[in-house]
């Protein structure tokens, strides 16, 4: 009898059934073909969420079992080496599979990797041991086939007491013998060796060292056997294939060459391949509330539709290009194996700066833009580790810093070289980057060493055979990550996108229309307000009221500052090169007494104040979906803003004494 | 002799792993066991983590773990 169907009080006996759906959950290693395998069941009917308070994902989907019965609800849970946890991925992982979580499972598969038995075996017994309804699904066995590895099932399936199913996810083999070995499971055989530790798994995972040690060594002893009595010998063909490749790759010197070329690639991508499509979408947008103007009365309703909503919805589907881009290489390089050598290569600089080796990759991307960067710091397991690399990685001057490093340097610096030889403004811009990664560097050892401190946890880390990408699995990681994006962190970044364009659309200005319109809209709106508010506070570091409502309005988006700047000094709305003669009028703008607004110094303590402040609310948003809280962006908001202040001041003010003006 | 101090290339078997704290048990759960046979493959271009081979797989790990775990050179 059937244990599965029985507990879930199927009726056997009659065809048409009205039960509950089961639930299954898959379990392995990481780089198993536990993903591959998942995908190969559910096809697109997958959902990712949260696990509540955390910031793991939970990955469901629906696993068309049986013509007869409604499809089963399968369950992803993220890849762990043991039962015994040591990280949090890890622990959400375990309590499920120990009945503890709320979802109690009818079944549980175990992926094993046929290739490297020995290992997963490990959590195979483990869960054995606890004595549910397991099926163990041995994943990669065409690898295993091609590098002449004869494994005998049988012999292997009554060694373990449970059903052992070879599957080969991506050529779809294998799947209805699963599903028929999970519909018919029952519990494991009782089987004497197996229960290698006296007292249930929850009683183990709280004993001491020493019993946990002997039963590890217990548990490698008998997989030792089992191994040796249903495996023939393999010639580990693929292995070496690694291991040459690996000679070149992960070499001393051509190994970090490598890296700088693919990261170059990768940066370049995201740098200018994705401006191509993001330029398009933009002007799909701005041709929308064109039409929208064209056909809607003028007002306050148009408005909100033009400025507010569609502005603020073209702007966040003009990341998609950047975020496709950046997950397609990341798929790519994790898939083929890559990451993992990358991670080796970087380990020991990042370690010196407090980071992991995979912090290296979702740094750099943040060059480009942190919102894709950001979300690339979920191949960083340790969670600690993991926000820290997103606390810094705003730091990472992005390309929306470059338009007021070039319009400050384009008014006031322009024209000098270095040593007669470099361009001043080249030297400025890269002195701003070096800036940002030297405080990126500082704030993350302060975390580290304060609130974000814990044990170093053990680097160990698996080096996987090359393989190719499977080109499913990436279009699939690809669909994920963008439909999350856009409903978790556009949602936020409409939001706020609304609440500034009221902040500067309100006030209405009734008086007059005409070229000084928007500059007095501007100027009596909330803004204006809050920029002559703010002025005592941000005089120190240089700025007017004017500039105020720039940082205001700019900590939705920094590149706004422009716009902002042209309609509050009263740039000609016509003039299509705004910077040029925006550059004039700050250069020329004076103070009723004659003396000039603008100095190179404020420029200096400007371009400081946008390298340090997080005045991006689609980082903000990101930072929010991925933290699964409120409470790392606005720590990250309010360190940078503090950040932001202090060196800015200490710029303006200390210029200021060295006698600069 | 620790696995952080043998040459590169030498067939080795681990002998024991220290396991006072809780990284000596995650080493081991990763595979590497007294009785696993070992191989150092290389390090890394900064010398740290090194890359080992144990039961046919590849693992990284950083000098300091590797200490704990001692082995015997098989040759």
């Amino acid at each position: 009898m059937s244990a599965i169907l029985e507990m879930s009080g199927i009726d056997q006996s009659s065809s048409a059934v009205a039960a509950r759906p089961l639930t299954v959950i898959i379990a392995g290693n990481p780089n198993a073909g536990k993903t591959s395998l998942f995908n190969a069941l559910t096809g697109l009917r997958q959902k990712v969420a949260n696990y509540p308070g955390v910031t793991v994902e939970s990955k469901s989907g629906e696993w068309a079992i049986s013509d007869d019965l409604p499809a089963a609800r399968l369950i992803d849970l993220p890849g762990l080496y043991s039962l015994d946890a040591t990280s949090l991925d890890e622990e959400i992982a375990r309590d499920l599979l120990l009945d503890r979580g709320r979802m109690k499972a009818d079944a549980i598969v175990v992926v094993v990797d046929a290739t490297n038995l020995v290992r997963n075996l490990y959590l195979a017994l483990q869960l054995i041991e606890t004595g549910q309804p397991i099926v163990v699904a041995l994943t990669m066995y065409d690898l295993a086939e091609r590098s002449k590895l004869k494994i005998d099932i049988e012999r292997l399936s009554a060694a373990l007491g449970v059903a052992v199913v070879p599957v080969v996810a991506k050529q779809r083999r294998g799947l209805l013998e699963l599903a028929h070995a999970v519909l018919n499971v029952g519990f494991p055989q009782e089987f004497q060796p197996l229960r290698l530790v006296s007292g249930s798994v929850q009683d183990q995972t709280q004993a001491d060292h020493h019993t946990r040690q002997s039963a590890l060594i217990k548990r490698y002893a008998t997989i030792e056997r089992i191994v040796s009595d249903t495996v023939e010998t393999s010639d580990g063909s693929r292995k070496n294939l690694s291991e040459r490749i690996d000679r070149i790759v992960t070499h001393k010197l051509l190994g970090p060459v490598i890296l700088l070329l693919v990261m170059l690639l990768v940066f370049q991508s995201i740098f200018s391949w994705a401006s191509l499509p993001m330029n398009l979408i933009a002007n799909v947008f701005s041709g929308l509330a064109d039409l929208v103007r064209a056909y809607l009365p003028a007002g306050i309703f148009s408005d909100l539709l033009t400025d507010g909503i569609i502005a603020g919805v073209g702007g966040v589907v003009a990341f998609l290009p950047q975020i496709l881009l950046l997950f397609l290489f990341i798929s790519l390089l994790e898939d083929s194996g890559y990451m993992a050598r990358a991670a080796f290569l970087m380990d020991r600089l990042m370690r010196a700066v407090g980071l992991h080796g995979r912090a290296f990759v979702p740094l750099l991307s943040s060059f480009a833009c942190a919102v894709p960067g950001v979300m690339a710091t979920r191949t960083i397991e340790n969670p600690k580790d993991r926000i820290a690399t997103i606390m810094i990685a705003p730091f990472m001057s992005c390309s929306a810093r470059l338009p007021v490093y070039t319009l400050i340097i384009a008014a006031f610096f322009a024209g000098r070289t270095v040593l007669g030889i470099v361009s001043l403004g080249a030297v400025i811009i890269l002195a701003m980057y070096l800036l940002g990664i030297v405080v990126a560097i500082i704030v993350a050892s302060i975390l580290k060493r304060t609130i974000l401190k814990a044990p170093a946890p053990p680097f160990v880390m698996e080096l996987p055979p090359y393989r190719l990408p499977n080109p499913a699995n990436v279009g699939r990681a690809l669909l994920t990550r963008s439909t999350v994006f856009l409903k978790r962190a556009g949602t936020v970044i409409l939001s706020i996108s609304i609440l500034l364009w009221a902040l500067t659309a309100f006030p209405r200005n009734q008086t007059n229309q005409g070229s000084s319109a928007s500059a007095t809209q501007i100027e009596n709106s909330f803004a204006g307000r809050a920029g002559r508010l703010i002025e005592p506070v941000i005089k120190p570091l240089g700025f007017d009221w004017k500039i105020g409502i720039g940082l205001i309005s700019s900590f939705a988006a920094r590149e706004t500052i422009i716009s902002t700047l042209s309609i509050v000094y009263n740039v000609g709305d016509n003039s299509d090169d705004k910077t040029s003669s925006l550059v004039d009028t700050l250069r020329n703008a004076k103070r009723a007494d004659g003396t000039p607004i603008w100095t190179p110094l404020t420029g200096v303590s400007l371009m400081i104040f946008f390298l340090l402040a997080c005045q991006c609310m689609s980082t903000v948003a990101i930072v929010r979906r991925e933290t699964n809280s409120w409470r790392w962006p606005i720590f990250m908001v309010g360190y940078m803003l503090a950040l932001a202040y202090v060196a800015s001041l200490v710029t303006f003010q200390g210029g200021r004494l060295l006698g600069f003006s | 002799m620790t696995l952080d101090s043998i040459p590169h290339d030498i067939r080795a078997r681990i002998s024991s792993v220290d396991s006072r704290n809780a990284h000596g048990l995650r080493l081991m759960e990763m595979g590497l066991v007294p009785g696993a046979p070992v191989r150092v493959v290389k390090a890394a271009p900064l010398g740290d983590p090194i890359q080992v081979c144990v039961h046919n797989y590849h693992l990284a790990l950083r000098r300091a773990e590797a200490r704990s775990i001692h082995v015997t050179i098989e040759g």
